[in-house]
Protein backbone atom coordinates (compact mmCIF):
# COMPACT_ATOMS: atom_id res chain seq x y z
CA UNK A 1 0.00 0.00 0.00
CA UNK A 2 1.20 3.56 -1.05
CA UNK A 3 1.76 5.99 1.09
CA UNK A 4 0.85 9.51 1.44
CA UNK A 5 -1.90 11.48 -0.28
CA UNK A 6 -5.04 9.89 -1.60
CA UNK A 7 -4.57 11.39 -5.09
CA UNK A 8 -7.55 9.08 -6.33
CA UNK A 9 -10.57 12.08 -7.02
CA UNK A 10 -13.74 10.87 -7.52
CA UNK A 11 -15.39 11.88 -10.98
CA UNK A 12 -15.82 15.44 -12.09
CA UNK A 13 -14.07 16.40 -8.85
CA UNK A 14 -10.45 16.44 -10.84
CA UNK A 15 -7.93 18.65 -9.92
CA UNK A 16 -5.90 20.83 -12.65
CA UNK A 17 -2.74 21.13 -11.42
CA UNK A 18 0.23 23.69 -13.38
CA UNK A 19 3.97 23.51 -12.56
CA UNK A 20 5.86 26.12 -13.86
CA UNK A 21 9.68 26.86 -14.76
CA UNK A 22 11.14 30.01 -15.59
CA UNK A 23 14.14 30.38 -18.01
CA UNK A 24 15.79 33.21 -19.63
CA UNK A 25 17.51 34.38 -22.60
CA UNK A 26 18.97 37.43 -24.22
CA UNK A 27 18.97 37.58 -27.77
CA UNK A 28 18.54 40.52 -30.52
CA UNK A 29 15.95 41.00 -33.30
CA UNK A 30 14.42 43.87 -35.48
CA UNK A 31 10.75 43.95 -36.24
CA UNK A 32 9.92 44.80 -39.76
CA UNK A 33 7.50 43.46 -42.73
CA UNK A 34 9.59 43.58 -45.91
CA UNK A 35 7.14 44.51 -47.87
CA UNK A 36 6.38 47.38 -46.08
CA UNK A 37 8.45 50.70 -46.80
CA UNK A 38 11.21 52.05 -43.79
CA UNK A 39 8.63 54.61 -42.63
CA UNK A 40 5.52 52.35 -42.75
CA UNK A 41 7.60 50.08 -40.62
CA UNK A 42 8.86 52.29 -38.38
CA UNK A 43 4.94 53.78 -38.00
CA UNK A 44 3.95 50.20 -36.78
CA UNK A 45 7.00 48.99 -34.76
CA UNK A 46 8.61 52.66 -33.72
CA UNK A 47 12.49 52.14 -32.77
CA UNK A 48 12.21 48.19 -32.81
CA UNK A 49 12.14 48.68 -36.86
CA UNK A 50 15.59 49.52 -37.13
CA UNK A 51 17.45 46.95 -39.44
CA UNK A 52 20.69 46.75 -36.99
CA UNK A 53 18.81 45.52 -34.63
CA UNK A 54 18.49 45.64 -30.61
CA UNK A 55 18.79 42.92 -28.07
CA UNK A 56 16.16 42.09 -24.87
CA UNK A 57 16.96 39.80 -21.57
CA UNK A 58 13.84 37.68 -22.37
CA UNK A 59 12.08 35.72 -19.89
CA UNK A 60 10.14 32.73 -20.46
CA UNK A 61 7.84 31.04 -17.67
CA UNK A 62 6.32 27.53 -19.04
CA UNK A 63 3.39 25.92 -17.52
CA UNK A 64 3.08 22.06 -17.73
CA UNK A 65 0.23 20.24 -16.48
CA UNK A 66 -0.30 16.25 -15.95
CA UNK A 67 -1.38 13.54 -13.57
CA UNK A 68 0.33 14.14 -9.61
CA UNK A 69 2.24 10.71 -9.91
CA UNK A 70 1.31 9.12 -6.55
CA UNK A 71 5.08 7.69 -6.30
CA UNK A 72 7.33 10.65 -6.66
CA UNK A 73 4.25 13.41 -5.82
CA UNK A 74 5.66 15.47 -8.85
CA UNK A 75 3.91 16.48 -12.10
CA UNK A 76 7.25 16.37 -13.86
CA UNK A 77 10.67 16.56 -12.46
CA UNK A 78 11.70 20.24 -12.70
CA UNK A 79 15.18 19.52 -13.67
CA UNK A 80 13.67 17.51 -16.84
CA UNK A 81 11.28 20.63 -17.57
CA UNK A 82 14.17 22.50 -17.36
CA UNK A 83 16.50 20.36 -19.82
CA UNK A 84 13.56 20.69 -22.13
CA UNK A 85 13.37 23.92 -22.29
CA UNK A 86 16.95 24.37 -22.33
CA UNK A 87 17.86 21.89 -25.03
CA UNK A 88 14.82 23.14 -27.37
CA UNK A 89 14.95 26.97 -26.91
CA UNK A 90 17.42 28.69 -24.95
CA UNK A 91 19.98 26.41 -26.62
CA UNK A 92 19.10 27.83 -29.89
CA UNK A 93 17.62 31.03 -29.08
CA UNK A 94 20.31 32.57 -26.28
CA UNK A 95 22.90 35.29 -27.76
CA UNK A 96 21.61 34.97 -31.03
CA UNK A 97 20.51 37.31 -33.84
CA UNK A 98 16.86 35.89 -34.21
CA UNK A 99 15.78 37.07 -37.40
CA UNK A 100 19.29 36.12 -39.51
CA UNK A 101 20.22 32.74 -37.22
CA UNK A 102 16.97 31.36 -36.00
CA UNK A 103 13.83 29.47 -38.03
CA UNK A 104 11.67 30.52 -38.77
CA UNK A 105 12.24 34.61 -38.31
CA UNK A 106 14.06 34.90 -41.40
CA UNK A 107 10.47 34.95 -42.66
CA UNK A 108 8.16 35.54 -39.66
CA UNK A 109 8.93 38.85 -37.47
CA UNK A 110 10.15 38.01 -34.39
CA UNK A 111 7.57 39.48 -32.29
CA UNK A 112 6.85 38.21 -28.65
CA UNK A 113 3.52 37.31 -29.94
CA UNK A 114 4.92 35.23 -32.90
CA UNK A 115 8.13 34.04 -30.37
CA UNK A 116 5.52 32.77 -27.97
CA UNK A 117 3.79 30.29 -30.38
CA UNK A 118 7.26 29.07 -32.17
CA UNK A 119 8.24 28.54 -28.68
CA UNK A 120 5.04 26.16 -27.96
CA UNK A 121 6.30 24.23 -31.35
CA UNK A 122 9.02 23.41 -29.90
CA UNK A 123 8.08 22.03 -26.53
CA UNK A 124 4.68 20.93 -27.08
CA UNK A 125 5.60 17.08 -28.19
CA UNK A 126 8.94 16.64 -25.59
CA UNK A 127 6.39 17.63 -22.86
CA UNK A 128 4.08 15.33 -24.14
CA UNK A 129 6.99 12.29 -24.33
CA UNK A 130 7.11 13.19 -20.72
CA UNK A 131 3.01 12.16 -20.19
CA UNK A 132 2.62 15.79 -19.18
CA UNK A 133 1.09 18.47 -21.61
CA UNK A 134 2.20 22.05 -22.10
CA UNK A 135 -0.46 24.40 -20.80
CA UNK A 136 0.92 28.16 -21.48
CA UNK A 137 3.96 29.81 -22.52
CA UNK A 138 4.51 33.34 -20.72
CA UNK A 139 7.33 35.48 -22.98
CA UNK A 140 8.21 38.37 -21.24
CA UNK A 141 10.12 40.69 -23.99
CA UNK A 142 10.74 43.66 -21.25
CA UNK A 143 9.40 43.93 -18.02
CA UNK A 144 6.78 46.04 -19.07
CA UNK A 145 5.40 43.60 -21.55
CA UNK A 146 4.63 39.74 -21.76
CA UNK A 147 2.48 37.84 -23.89
CA UNK A 148 0.59 34.90 -22.54
CA UNK A 149 0.54 31.82 -25.09
CA UNK A 150 -2.04 28.62 -24.43
CA UNK A 151 -1.34 26.80 -27.72
CA UNK A 152 -3.89 26.53 -30.85
CA UNK A 153 -6.47 24.90 -28.18
CA UNK A 154 -6.57 28.05 -25.68
CA UNK A 155 -9.92 29.01 -25.65
CA UNK A 156 -10.47 25.83 -23.59
CA UNK A 157 -7.31 26.01 -21.54
CA UNK A 158 -8.42 29.31 -20.24
CA UNK B 1 -3.27 34.91 -26.97
CA UNK B 2 -2.99 37.63 -24.67
CA UNK B 3 -0.65 40.45 -24.19
CA UNK B 4 -0.23 42.34 -21.46
CA UNK B 5 1.33 45.78 -20.96
CA UNK B 6 2.64 46.98 -17.40
CA UNK B 7 2.31 51.07 -16.96
CA UNK B 8 3.04 52.99 -13.42
CA UNK B 9 0.87 55.81 -12.67
CA UNK B 10 1.51 57.53 -9.02
CA UNK B 11 -1.70 59.06 -7.47
CA UNK B 12 -2.78 59.90 -3.68
CA UNK B 13 -6.16 58.93 -2.06
CA UNK B 14 -7.91 58.70 1.25
CA UNK B 15 -9.94 55.92 2.30
CA UNK B 16 -13.55 57.28 3.67
CA UNK B 17 -17.36 57.12 3.59
CA UNK B 18 -19.69 59.02 4.55
CA UNK B 19 -21.77 56.60 5.26
CA UNK B 20 -19.65 55.67 8.73
CA UNK B 21 -18.64 57.39 11.59
CA UNK B 22 -15.26 59.08 11.51
CA UNK B 23 -14.54 56.75 14.44
CA UNK B 24 -15.78 53.64 12.40
CA UNK B 25 -14.01 54.94 9.22
CA UNK B 26 -10.80 54.74 11.14
CA UNK B 27 -11.16 51.34 12.55
CA UNK B 28 -12.12 50.04 9.08
CA UNK B 29 -9.68 51.87 7.59
CA UNK B 30 -6.61 52.24 9.51
CA UNK B 31 -3.44 54.62 8.24
CA UNK B 32 -5.35 54.39 5.16
CA UNK B 33 -8.31 56.96 6.71
CA UNK B 34 -5.32 60.19 6.62
CA UNK B 35 -7.48 63.16 6.43
CA UNK B 36 -4.47 64.09 4.60
CA UNK B 37 -4.74 61.22 2.23
CA UNK B 38 -1.11 59.80 1.11
CA UNK B 39 -0.14 58.03 -2.71
CA UNK B 40 1.01 54.83 -3.71
CA UNK B 41 3.37 54.23 -6.93
CA UNK B 42 0.59 52.01 -8.72
CA UNK B 43 0.99 50.22 -11.22
CA UNK B 44 -1.41 49.35 -14.77
CA UNK B 45 -1.68 46.24 -16.42
CA UNK B 46 -3.75 46.07 -19.18
CA UNK B 47 -4.38 42.89 -20.99
CA UNK B 48 -5.87 42.40 -24.62
CA UNK B 49 -7.04 38.84 -25.88
CA UNK B 50 -6.65 38.35 -29.84
CA UNK B 51 -4.39 36.68 -32.34
CA UNK B 52 -1.54 38.01 -34.24
CA UNK B 53 -2.20 39.25 -37.64
CA UNK B 54 -0.52 37.33 -40.35
CA UNK B 55 1.51 40.39 -41.40
CA UNK B 56 3.14 41.84 -38.44
CA UNK B 57 2.66 39.25 -35.63
CA UNK B 58 0.98 41.52 -33.45
CA UNK B 59 -2.19 41.23 -31.77
CA UNK B 60 -2.15 45.17 -31.29
CA UNK B 61 0.33 47.74 -32.33
CA UNK B 62 2.18 48.85 -28.88
CA UNK B 63 2.05 52.87 -30.09
CA UNK B 64 -1.41 52.19 -30.46
CA UNK B 65 -2.26 50.33 -26.98
CA UNK B 66 -0.31 52.63 -25.17
CA UNK B 67 -1.52 56.04 -26.64
CA UNK B 68 -4.96 54.56 -25.91
CA UNK B 69 -4.17 53.33 -22.39
CA UNK B 70 -2.23 56.77 -21.93
CA UNK B 71 -5.57 59.32 -22.91
CA UNK B 72 -8.15 57.06 -21.57
CA UNK B 73 -7.07 56.14 -18.59
CA UNK B 74 -3.89 57.33 -17.06
CA UNK B 75 -3.97 60.85 -17.98
CA UNK B 76 -7.12 60.93 -15.79
CA UNK B 77 -5.25 59.39 -12.83
CA UNK B 78 -1.43 59.91 -12.79
CA UNK B 79 -0.59 62.76 -10.19
CA UNK B 80 -3.87 62.75 -9.55
CA UNK B 81 -5.98 63.03 -5.50
CA UNK B 82 -8.23 60.52 -6.66
CA UNK B 83 -11.08 61.82 -3.97
CA UNK B 84 -11.09 64.47 -5.35
CA UNK B 85 -9.90 65.17 -9.45
CA UNK B 86 -11.38 61.85 -10.41
CA UNK B 87 -15.29 62.32 -10.38
CA UNK B 88 -16.60 59.08 -10.59
CA UNK B 89 -14.51 58.52 -7.75
CA UNK B 90 -16.08 61.06 -5.39
CA UNK B 91 -19.01 59.64 -4.24
CA UNK B 92 -17.38 56.19 -3.91
CA UNK B 93 -13.99 55.00 -1.55
CA UNK B 94 -11.07 54.67 -3.99
CA UNK B 95 -10.02 51.20 -3.02
CA UNK B 96 -8.16 49.33 -5.64
CA UNK B 97 -11.21 47.56 -6.01
CA UNK B 98 -13.16 50.25 -7.17
CA UNK B 99 -10.25 51.95 -8.99
CA UNK B 100 -9.47 48.93 -11.64
CA UNK B 101 -13.85 48.55 -11.99
CA UNK B 102 -13.37 52.38 -13.00
CA UNK B 103 -10.69 52.06 -15.59
CA UNK B 104 -11.85 49.07 -16.95
CA UNK B 105 -15.11 50.62 -17.44
CA UNK B 106 -13.22 53.72 -19.39
CA UNK B 107 -11.16 51.37 -21.46
CA UNK B 108 -13.91 48.92 -22.41
CA UNK B 109 -16.52 51.64 -23.14
CA UNK B 110 -14.04 53.24 -25.72
CA UNK B 111 -12.37 50.20 -27.02
CA UNK B 112 -15.10 49.53 -29.80
CA UNK B 113 -13.89 52.70 -31.26
CA UNK B 114 -10.30 52.61 -31.16
CA UNK B 115 -10.01 48.38 -31.82
CA UNK B 116 -12.98 47.24 -33.33
CA UNK B 117 -11.52 46.44 -36.71
CA UNK B 118 -8.50 44.65 -35.02
CA UNK B 119 -10.22 41.65 -33.70
CA UNK B 120 -8.30 42.39 -30.20
CA UNK B 121 -10.68 42.17 -27.25
CA UNK B 122 -9.83 43.56 -23.58
CA UNK B 123 -9.21 40.89 -21.37
CA UNK B 124 -8.18 42.23 -18.22
CA UNK B 125 -7.59 44.74 -16.00
CA UNK B 126 -4.90 44.73 -13.06
CA UNK B 127 -3.66 47.45 -10.69
CA UNK B 128 -0.83 46.73 -8.31
CA UNK B 129 -1.60 49.34 -5.42
CA UNK B 130 1.78 48.23 -3.68
CA UNK B 131 3.78 45.52 -4.99
CA UNK B 132 1.80 43.54 -2.08
CA UNK B 133 -1.76 44.64 -3.32
CA UNK B 134 -3.46 44.14 -6.64
CA UNK B 135 -6.96 43.93 -7.64
CA UNK B 136 -8.25 41.99 -11.36
CA UNK B 137 -10.86 42.77 -13.50
CA UNK B 138 -11.82 40.02 -15.90
CA UNK B 139 -14.99 41.34 -18.31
Amino acid sequence: MRSGLNVTSPPGFRKLVLITRKAEFSASHFCAVPDLSVAENEALFGKAARRSGHGHNYVLEVTVTGDVDPVHGMVMDLKVLKEIINENVVDLYDHRFLNHEVEPFDRVVPTPENIAKDIWRRLEAPVEEKDCRLHGVRLYETSDLYVDYFGPRESAAR
Amino acid sequence: MRLTRRYSFSASHRLHTGVLSDAENESLFGKCNNPFGHGHNYVLEVSVAGEPDGLAGMIVPRGKLDDFVGRTALDRIDHADLNNDVKELRQIVPTTENLSLLVHRWLSSAWDVEFGDDGATLDRVRIEETARNSCEVTA
